[in-house]
């Protein structure tokens, strides 16, 4: 990629030439600051997105490149606090996607009756929606008594969070249309109690839950599932850093356990296709099969 | 491969990637641009148009039918392929990384969620001068700042004369905040994408 910048424009602090390539040097070193310093590695995420919210962080901070803003997150832990809130991308609902969730109870709960004890990952779960849509899903196919749930990510706050079960009212109204296209067989508002401005899940609910702090980037397999969820969690990661959590979730599944991704997401682009089915010809529901 | 094609093409010189950003009257605008597609197109070209998070594979399938390339939809790291058309999936944002998409549920982006302006940026970043930005119909300003950067990093700049527009305030902000932007109706841009030299297809490396 070669655009030229001339050497005098850059070195008399003229206004800035674009330049691709040192542009990509400097996050480079920005990242490298981060991992070595504080410990949080985002060195192989996708960068266009990465790209994007660092630029938002150097405006937020009202600088005017990534070096200086590498200079001030190294000496200042709170502009380096400020950097991580918006490098973690926590968006979620439960039921996402109604029709995964319908397809999941066609699908993959048959397969799951025939297994004695359940043992279920949610890989980058964020606040918890999904893990309580999930619990609620398995109670009322009335194989949540020998299920166990390990939700796990790698942010200790919003893990926090998902542990209280409380998720905003406002937003129960969409949560319940989700819930009845999903296949719900019950009413939602028998799950949640309304408190002030926050909807309080049943903690019968979370009786089968394990909230865990798991890093997909450096940490390794713990056990041994029969479903892992991880949805919109990979899209963030490079294609290198893709692999090898795809390497990760085969070896931490059982002979034909479930792996369940994003709707937009595809194992396709990744190494490990030819070890999974498809199950789903609509749904991102592969089958372990080799 | 036509081989005209191959002996004109230098490395480096040409376009290798389109996208295009539409809103309110998108529709009609779309399927008319990739009906003048011909089958020897050999630019990638990325649609973004926003639309309702709940939308279906609807649009993918009446761009399909008036196209002879291949319409998708895209998926997370799904390879940028020469002669190919990819529609920005609903309630996502799609960014472009040298030879391949990338998808993100960050926070929508004045309102849009697949925004723009995201996709225009990325495309500037990773294709840099060989990328084409194309603004149609639309009722908001989406797509003026990512034009701008594809313009300002050596890029095309195309946007369709308000005038004939179904809704003129999008392209009406893109031509206002890019100067060096073309404006032409949509028959004419279509003309124009038909004779602007293709870069060289070159595959990405695994």
């Amino acid at each position: 990629m070669a655009v030229p910048v001339s050497s005098e424009a850059s070195l008399a602090g003229a206004p800035l030439t674009y330049n691709p390539d040192l542009e990509r040097l400097e996050i480079e070193l920005l990242l490298e600051g981060v991992f070595r310093h504080y410990g949080f590695d985002f060195r192989a995420y996708a960068y266009a997105s990465i790209r994007r919210r660092l630029w938002k962080r150097v405006e937020g901070e009202g600088l005017r490149t990534i070096s200086g803003l590498q200079d001030r997150i190294l000496h200042d832990p709170e502009a380096m606090e400020r950097l991580l809130l918006d490098l973690s991308v926590n968006v979620t609902a439960m039921f996402r996607d109604p029709s995964f969730y319908k397809e999941f109870r066609e699908q993959v709960v048959p397969l799951l009756r025939t297994y004695p004890f359940i043992r279920i990952w949610h890989a980058g779960c964020s606040t918890g929606e999904e893990v309580f849509s999930m619990a609620i899903l398995l109670e009322e196919e009335g194989l949540y008594d020998r299920a166990r749930l390990y939700a796990t990510d790698i942010n200790d706050v919003v893990l926090q969070r998902a542990k209280q079960g409380i998720f905003p009212l406002d937003r129960m109204q969409e949560y319940t249309e989700n819930y009845l296209r999903a296949g719900g067989k019950h009413s939602f508002s028998q799950y949640y109690t309304a408190k002030y401005d926050g909807a309080l899940f049943s903690p019968a609910l979370t009786r089968n839950i394990v909230f865990s702090q798991h890093n997909l980037v450096t940490d390794r397999s713990f056990s041994e599932f029969h479903v892992i969820f991880c949805r919109n969690v990979l899209i963030y990661f490079d294609k290198t850093l893709q692999n090898r959590v795809h390497s990760l979730f085969y070896d931490s599944l059982v002979m034909f356990g479930i792996m369940a991704l994003g709707s937009k997401e595809s194992l396709k682009f990744s190494q490990y296709e030819p070890c999974y089915e498809k199950l789903s010809a609509t749904e991102k529901l592969y089958r372990k099969v080799h | 491969m036509a081989s005209t094609r191959e002996a004109q093409a230098v490395p480096g010189v040409g376009y290798d990637l389109v996208v295009v950003g539409t809103s309110w009257g998108g529709l009609a605008a779309l399927r008319t641009l990739v009906a003048g597609l011909p089958e020897t197109f050999t630019m990638a070209v990325a649609l973004v148009q926003h639309r309702h998070k709940d939308s279906d594979h609807l649009l993918r399938v009446l761009l399909q039918e008036r196209s002879a390339l291949e319409v998708c939809e895209v998926e997370d790291k799904m390879p940028v392929e020469h002669g190919r058309i990819y529609v920005a999936p609903p309630d996502y944002h799609t960014l472009v990384e040298p030879g391949h998409f990338s998808l993100s549920t960050e926070a929508p982006v004045r309102y849009s969620r697949p925004s723009i302006d995201v996709t225009f940026a990325s495309a500037a970043t990773s294709y840099g001068h060989r990328t084409v930005g194309i603004v149609l119909t639309g009722a908001n300003a989406d797509g003026s700042q990512g034009l701008r950067q594809i313009s300002d990093r050596g890029g095309m700049a195309i946007v369709q004369d308000p005038r004939t527009a179904e809704s003129p305030t999008m392209p009406t902000a893109a031509a206002k905040a890019v100067a060096r932007a073309r404006v032409m109706p949509l028959d004419g841009i279509v003309a124009f994408l038909r004779e602007l030299p293709a870069g060289v297809p070159e595959r990405e490396e695994a």
